[in-house]
């Protein structure tokens, strides 16, 4: 099924109000080197195409760059990996956040019951922990919360390491912003918002990818 | 789906008579296992039978065909035990008489293939044709204990009570009857719901859900056909009545390959827990668990908030409930107020635990528990008990009874004090619960191990569930304080 790039997929979800970070589409060197100092050190640097699903399997994603030097070498190595098959790229340009807790949510059209929102713990781990939960589209504010609620390692919700507890108001506008995506456009099979890393207290989708269903177009 | 109305329901749950389709003379088939549950009951209403060569059947005067039945009594109710191909035209026989139910047992419909499926289809379209309620194909009947209505072609008659059953699998609803037997809690309608064909497992929980007779609904389902539809129907049940759900098929085969990290945690298991936690049905994961909420829901009142006191007379056993209420997803070991652990020291000598679990230690003596008790389920920090030890005294009065010695030597005079006793203490946590409007949950594995305990038994005498561990009291309490908060938290009364 089609998917759209990070940063389209991005456009769509922060529309219904996902928090994202504040980032660049650049197509040169050059340009990725400027956005990066508009931004501020550290910077992360990925390669962007409708076609591109995975792209940390295909190390195209480079974190933590400290300086312009390490921008310009990092985007001409991405620029370089792009395989005909990847159609139009692009370098996106992003801060580096960083956060001790990441949790997954997302959009899920399931076989007998449609669309699903779900909200998990863990970001890259998720699947290796499993605490998850899912609820019918559309959702209430109270189905959000209720979906907070209902993971299972609360612990991780609190204050944590010197960190602020999570803003269950912001996770529950998120949930909230999937749900209303899904009703919005039914052409939306699937999204993954995957990491949230939590800023703040705030979940940021540093990672979007949203599925379209067959013959939808962009 | 717009609901089925209820009146439609009547002829099937409470007919004012019934025929037998197929009835038949030979003992182990279904048509005589059928008429003589229904004779057998003390169902009131007309029972009349038909089979081809006619005959006496269990007293009753069979004929050889439904237009030949003598027009002395309304019948409402048909339950076919006829084969596939015989049964368009019983039914339409079935309508000229003004009967407005038939419950199918028969089988080779939906479940036998495509011509199977064309025949359910055609049945379906004839019964609407004739305005007749069609409960099945290939189920194996209905039970009303209002009615004293026992029309399956299996065992058993459950005691009468407050619990309504539907069920995708006829075995399941024997399992359910069962319990409702070993146990006393009763049902009010249970229902085989076979292929479902015309009507489904929720339209059967539409109509318990408006049914004075029934206050908690309990449903066994494998496929969900439109689990959206599905979704919005168990919704506007559960706003009128608990429904417990036991699903079938959670874990086969659902987790297909999927590309997105969402896709591939998303299992068939997790998505309808997530259905359930939003609708307000409860889920459960086994056959006993399921009854034992339901009974639970039936019994108890609902709790207004999660935190619960274990009263016990030995140590072990209220560590290992306090463990479960504390590992427990939604409720919470109750903290024990300092005015009420004074007002317990009043009645208690100094070695009891001062503390939740509230164990007595042995110091009690007559009248100890059911103050003990009035005091707990009395205090505002406390929303439920569960209460262990009942029965103890009565296992050493069996022993002294059932020995050499009984009944001299004073043991006649401590046996009866024994089994008094635990009499008392059972009436007292079905009053206490009464007066206070909060549940108290006696358990004891006394109430398998030993049934006729004077303890357990007393429980069943007040018509509430004896569990047979404090970990299932935990776990049904638990089901009871997730559906209040579910309705307190949308302003449901």
């Amino acid at each position: 099924m089609p998917t759209l790039s990070e940063a389209d997929s991005k456009a769509r979800v922060a529309a219904h109000g996902v928090l994202v970070p504040d980032e660049r589409i650049v197509a040169t060197a050059d340009d990725a080197v400027a956005a990066a100092e508009a931004i501020g050190f550290p910077v992360v640097t990925k390669l962007c195409g409708d076609a591109i699903a995975h792209k940390t399997e295909r190390g195209l994603v480079r974190l933590n760059l400290r300086t312009a030097d390490d921008v310009r070498a990092a985007a001409v190595d991405l620029l370089a990996a792009a395989t005909p098959e990847d159609g139009p790229v692009a370098l996106l340009v992003a801060p580096m956040l960083s956060g001790n807790r990441e949790l997954i949510a997302g959009l899920h059209t399931d076989a007998q019951f449609g669309p699903t929102v779900m909200l998990g713990v863990g970001g890259i781990l998720a699947e290796a922990i499993r605490d998850v939960v899912f609820r019918l589209v559309p959702i209430t504010a109270l189905d959000a919360a209720e979906m907070i609620d209902d993971l299972g390692t609360q612990p991780l919700l609190g204050a944590f390491r010197g960190e602020p507890a999570i803003d269950r108001g912001a996770l529950a506008a998120t949930l909230l912003g999937l749900s209303a995506l899904s009703v919005a456009d039914p052409s939306v099979v699937s999204v993954d918002l995957n990491p949230l890393i939590v800023v703040d207290g705030r979940p940021i989708a540093v990672d979007a990818l949203v599925e379209l269903a067959e013959g939808s177009t962009r | 789906m717009k609901p089925l109305h209820p009146e439609r329901f009547r002829a099937l749950f409470d007919p004012r008579g019934i025929v037998v389709a197929g009835a038949s003379s030979h003992p182990g088939k279904f048509g005589f296992v059928a008429l003589h549950n229904i004779l057998s009951q003390g169902y009131a209403g007309a029972v009349r039978a038909t089979n081809r060569e006619g005959g006496t059947i269990l007293g009753v005067e069979a004929v050889p065909s439904i237009d030949d039945l003598a027009a002395d009594a309304p019948l409402d109710l048909v339950f076919v035990c006829t084969p596939a191909g015989a049964n368009p035209e019983l039914l339409r026989a079935c309508a000229q008489r003004g009967i407005t139910a038939a419950f199918v047992t028969s089988a080779g419909y939906g479940e036998a293939g495509d011509e199977g499926r064309a025949a359910e289809r055609d049945l379906v379209a004839l019964a609407d044709e004739l305005g007749i309620l069609l409960a099945g194909p290939n189920g194996q009947g209905v039970v009303s204990t209002p009615s004293r209505l026992c029309a399956q072609i299996v065992a058993p008659y459950p005691p009468g009570g407050d619990i309504g059953v539907a069920s995708q699998s006829g075995n399941f609803v024997s399992s359910f009857l069962n319990y409702s037997v070993q146990t006393g809690i009763g049902i009010s309608r249970a229902v085989s719901a076979g292929n479902a064909a015309m009507v489904t497992v929720p339209d059967y929980l539409d109509f318990y859900a408006d049914d004075p007779q029934t206050t908690v609904g309990l449903a066994y389902v494998e496929g969900i056909a439109d689990g959206r539809a599905f979704a919005e129907r168990v919704r506007v049940i559960t706003e009128r009545m608990p429904l417990v759900l036991l699903k079938g098929g959670a874990t086969a085969g659902g987790q297909r390959a999927a590309a997105s990290h969402t896709g591939a945690l998303a299992s068939d298991d997790r998505v309808l827990d997530g259905m359930c936690h939003q609708m307000g049905a409860i889920r459960a994961a086994t056959v006993e668990e399921a009854f034992e909420a339901a009974a639970t829901f039936a019994t108890q009142p609902l709790p207004a908030g999660p935190n619960v006191a274990v009263l016990t007379t030995a140590g072990g056993w209220g560590v290992v409930t306090a463990d479960a209420i504390t590992a427990h997803r939604d409720l919470a070991l109750a903290p024990l107020p300092e005015d009420l652990r004074a007002s317990i020291d009043t009645k208690l000598p100094p070695r009891w635990s001062r503390n939740n679990p509230i164990d007595l230690a042995g110091g009690e003596t007559r009248d100890t528990i059911p103050e003990v008790m009035t005091m707990v389920a009395g205090h505002p920090a406390i929303d439920a008990i569960v209460y262990l030890g009942l029965g103890i005294q009565s296992n050493q009065a069996r022993l002294m009874r059932e020995g050499p010695f009984y009944p001299g030597d004073g043991l006649e005079r401590i046996v009866d004090y024994h089994q008094r006793q635990d009499a008392r203490f059972a009436r007292a946590a079905a009053e206490i619960s009464e007066q206070t409007g909060k549940p108290i949950l006696t358990a004891t594995e006394l109430a398998t191990a030993d049934p006729a305990n004077p303890g357990p038994t007393t429980v069943r005498g007040t018509r509430r569930l004896c569990y047979s561990s404090s970990n299932r009291a935990v776990i049904a309490l638990g089901h009871l304080y997730r559906y209040a908060r579910w309705r307190r938290s949308r302003g449901l009364a």
